[in-house]
């Protein structure tokens, strides 16, 4: 007969943990308390929902296939039947919207993109609060470990109001991908600072040979990300306490004269409509010096059959800018939607979804970059790696500086559009501050509608 | 004379069965139209005067959308682009596919196969037609650079340059969509009397003045159709667009229906996407009542 009183201990701690939410710093303080010990009174049962069936709704991408090549293990271990629906993001992100919003949808789990949609689903409340079936101990794997899930994934899955509505998955912190080779040959070191970054691309660019110094996005709503990643350097912001936009402070202006400096003077020409696989391809022929852009493109770039650059390739975590070191960061998660009839067989796919063997396996096939710290400690994955060992050193340092690198509002879309514009203006020699101050005028009218609806 | 008696009572019987049994061999017909066409017709029409942007509550605003849309310099820069893109994409494979037609129309050994050659664009998907197209503009990596490069000019920026990129635009679209103009001028050629060109040749006509006074005049009708059919295609043209730039660099290749696609599916601002459709179907609408105008002109008694 289990004791009530050992229980509760460190069922506080982790009631705790998970009201802690955002930017506090009890989730990495306490040292392995998270682990619960498999004590509970009413016994965890995996196959407590033998016989049910769940949706399972997934964005067609390298994490999608993994989860969906091995839901076969979590059929087994549960007895709940997957059915699992992969489309391509954009269409994935539209038909959650129209479902969420008729109030009845067709799956029971779905995967999301924290930078897209946390807003949205949060203010909307589409997808269940997990915490009570955390703390339902009948529902929950007494192993789960929100200790192990790291301090920015748990931060996006954490909303303002610290209801946690989803499980990270994996994250994407942003990092300078660098040729080693161009590098060394004109005697240039990894920049330390970011005057140092402009001038080491103004140094290694070479438009006679077809090299250019660096290379980014450029193409409209996907470039916003590089200029976020200047502008938290800078110290700068995205939206104050008060929803007033913080994107013509003299922090935003200068991030952007830096973007327009590196992309217009020592970036490729026609970069102004690179997206990251333009930016990508460029990068492994050789001719790119320097590339920012998220840690989960870099399997290509070790790949012979793809790559000129294999064993070239240096993993540069983001320098630090005048005020702070910061990697700009992005994830995805999975969520159990709020009119699922199937919450329960739901949280436990959830569970299986983010749990230390598919993380590994993440790892080790370089689909993305695991949430939990634990796969990077993972021995085996690390042996089979596909990519060099200082990936994983990079993913880790960043890891440990990284911050969402966009602002969390519902219309992040919209947000991406105004600014990639102007910033694309500014590569082809619009004034920074002029082109930052008109697009801050027409999307200001736009958060404030969102925010009071 | 035998006059012809109509028998009143059973006949008026008879023909009034048969109306209202006409009734009822429509109705799934009309059924199928009001669903499919009219009843979303009008409810983008209602949808249009509110303020609705998914995942907050609508508000009834009434004109206010279509006020601020003729207010807002994209929407304005946006139709600019769409007939500057149509007019290109429309004058362009007219003079192509009807140079072309008149190719066709003559005698020429392997003129068959030749003709398949010719028409085969048409038949590719769209979409795999912008993607290959996309590889080709690439500045550093395309094969379109590489030419330039063999002939002795520097490489363009193509679809990267915010002056370019419509005409780079019109590219795709008179590779993909000249074999149509041409099928149709072809038809017309077909259906040319031979008297008028004989008679001329007799008088000394030269080819320029056949194709001048006998020829262009007789296949206007059908140039006519032809532009009515392009026009209507290119002012809706969205996956060449899309595929290729996205509506960029920035704004400078957004025509209409990317824009409103934007405003529909990426920011979810339903009503201003709705108020969109509805300017688009005026402009769409007056386009084609133009030119079906124009052709009335050209018809021949």
């Amino acid at each position: 007969m289990a004791n009530r009183d050992h229980g509760t201990k460190p069922e506080r701690q982790r009631r705790r943990l998970l009201q802690a939410g955002l930017g506090t710093a009890v989730l990495g303080a306490i040292p392995g308390a998270g682990q619960l010990t498999s004590e509970a009174q009413a016994p965890f049962d995996w196959k407590k929902f033998k016989g049910e069936k769940i949706e399972v709704f997934l964005v067609k991408s390298p994490r999608g296939d993994l989860l969906t090549r091995y839901h076969k293990e979590f059929e087994d271990m549960t007895g709940i039947t997957v059915g699992s629906e992969m489309i391509p993001e954009q269409q994935q992100r539209q038909k959650a919207v129209i479902e969420f919003n008729s109030g009845n949808t067709s799956f029971d789990v779905i995967a999301i993109s924290y930078h897209v949609q946390k807003r949205l689903f949060g203010k909307n409340k589409w997808m269940e609060d997990v915490r009570p079936l955390v703390a339902d101990r009948s529902l929950t794997d007494p192993n789960l470990d929100f200790n192990d899930f790291s301090k920015g994934g748990m931060a996006w899955a954490t909303q303002p109001d610290g209801r946690i509505d989803s499980l990270p998955f994996n994250i994407d912190p942003w990092v300078i991908y660098y040729n080693k080779e161009l590098f060394d040959a004109k005697n240039v070191a990894y920049p330390k600072s970011f005057p140092e970054i402009v001038d080491a691309a103004a140094k290694l660019n070479d438009p006679a040979k077809g090299v250019s110094g660096f290379v980014g996005r450029g193409l409209k709503n996907a470039n916003v990300p590089v200029w976020t990643s200047f502008l938290l350097g800078y110290g700068g912001g995205f939206v104050d306490a008060n929803g007033k936009l913080l994107t013509e402070t003299k922090e935003a202006i200068d991030a952007a004269t830096m973007y327009q400096t590196l992309l217009a003077k020592s970036g490729p020409p026609g970069v102004a409509g690179f997206n990251w696989n333009e930016a990508q391809s460029l990068f492994l022929q050789g001719k790119a010096a320097m590339w920012l852009d998220g840690i989960g493109f870099a399997q290509p770039l070790e790949d012979p059959t793809k790559s000129r650059i294999v064993g070239k390739v240096g993993y540069g975590v983001m320098p630090p800018g005048p005020k702070q070191q910061v990697s700009a960061m992005f994830g995805d998660g999975e969520g159990i939607s709020s009119f699922s009839k199937k919450k329960g067989p739901s949280w436990l796919y959830l569970q299986w979804a983010s749990n230390k063997a598919n993380q590994a396996r993440m790892l080790q096939s370089a689909a993305g970059a695991p949430v939990r710290n634990s796969a990077y400690a993972n021995a085996e994955a690390l042996a089979a790696l596909k990519v060099p060992k200082a990936w994983v050193e990079c993913m880790l340092a960043s890891a440990r500086i990284a911050q969402p690198g966009l602002p969390i509002i519902a219309p992040v879309t919209e947000f991406r559009d105004t600014f990639g514009i102007a910033l694309t203006n500014m590569i082809n020699g619009a004034d920074p501050a002029a082109e930052l101050r008109k697009a801050t005028a027409e999307f200001q009218p736009v958060l404030d509608k969102s925010e009071k609806s | 004379m035998p006059s012809i008696v109509m028998p009143a009572a059973p006949r008026a019987g008879f023909l009034a069965r048969r109306r209202r049994s006409y009734y009822f061999f429509i109705a799934p017909a009309l059924a199928v139209v009001g669903a499919v066409i009219i009843f979303p017709w009008l409810f983008t029409l209602w949808m249009s005067a509110f303020d609705w942007t998914i995942g907050s509550a609508a508000h009834f605003v009434g004109l206010a959308n279509y006020q601020k849309l003729l207010a807002s310099t994209r929407f304005v820069e946006a139709v600019v682009h769409t007939f500057y893109f149509t007019a290109l994409a429309v004058i362009v494979p007219l003079f192509l596919g009807t140079a072309a037609a008149l190719v066709f129309h003559r005698e020429f050994p392997f003129r068959g196969l030749l003709r398949g050659i010719f028409v085969m664009p048409m038949m590719a998907t769209p979409v795999a037609v912008a993607l290959v197209w996309t590889m080709m503009f690439h500045p550093q990596q395309g094969v379109l650079n590489y030419l330039l490069s063999q002939v002795g000019l520097p490489p363009s920026l193509w679809v990267y340059s915010p002056t370019l990129v419509i005409p780079s635009l019109v590219i795709v679209e008179v590779w993909h969509w000249t074999p149509l103009v041409m099928l149709i001028v072809l038809g017309g050629l077909a259906a040319l009397p031979t008297e008028p060109y004989e008679s001329a040749r007799l008088d000394g006509a030269s080819e320029w003045q056949l194709f001048r006074y006998i020829t262009l005049p007789l296949v206007a009708p059908f140039l006519v159709v032809a532009a009515v059919i392009r026009t209507i295609d290119a002012l809706k043209t969205f996956d060449t667009i899309y595929v290729i730039t996205g509506g960029g660099p920035g704004t400078a290749s957004e025509t209409i229906n990317l824009y409103l696609y934007l405003q529909a599916f990426a920011f979810y601002n339903i009503g201003e996407a709705s108020a969109v459709v509805v300017m688009f179907f005026v402009i769409v609408l007056a386009l084609a009542l133009l030119l079906l105008h124009v052709r009335e002109k050209t018809k021949w008694s």
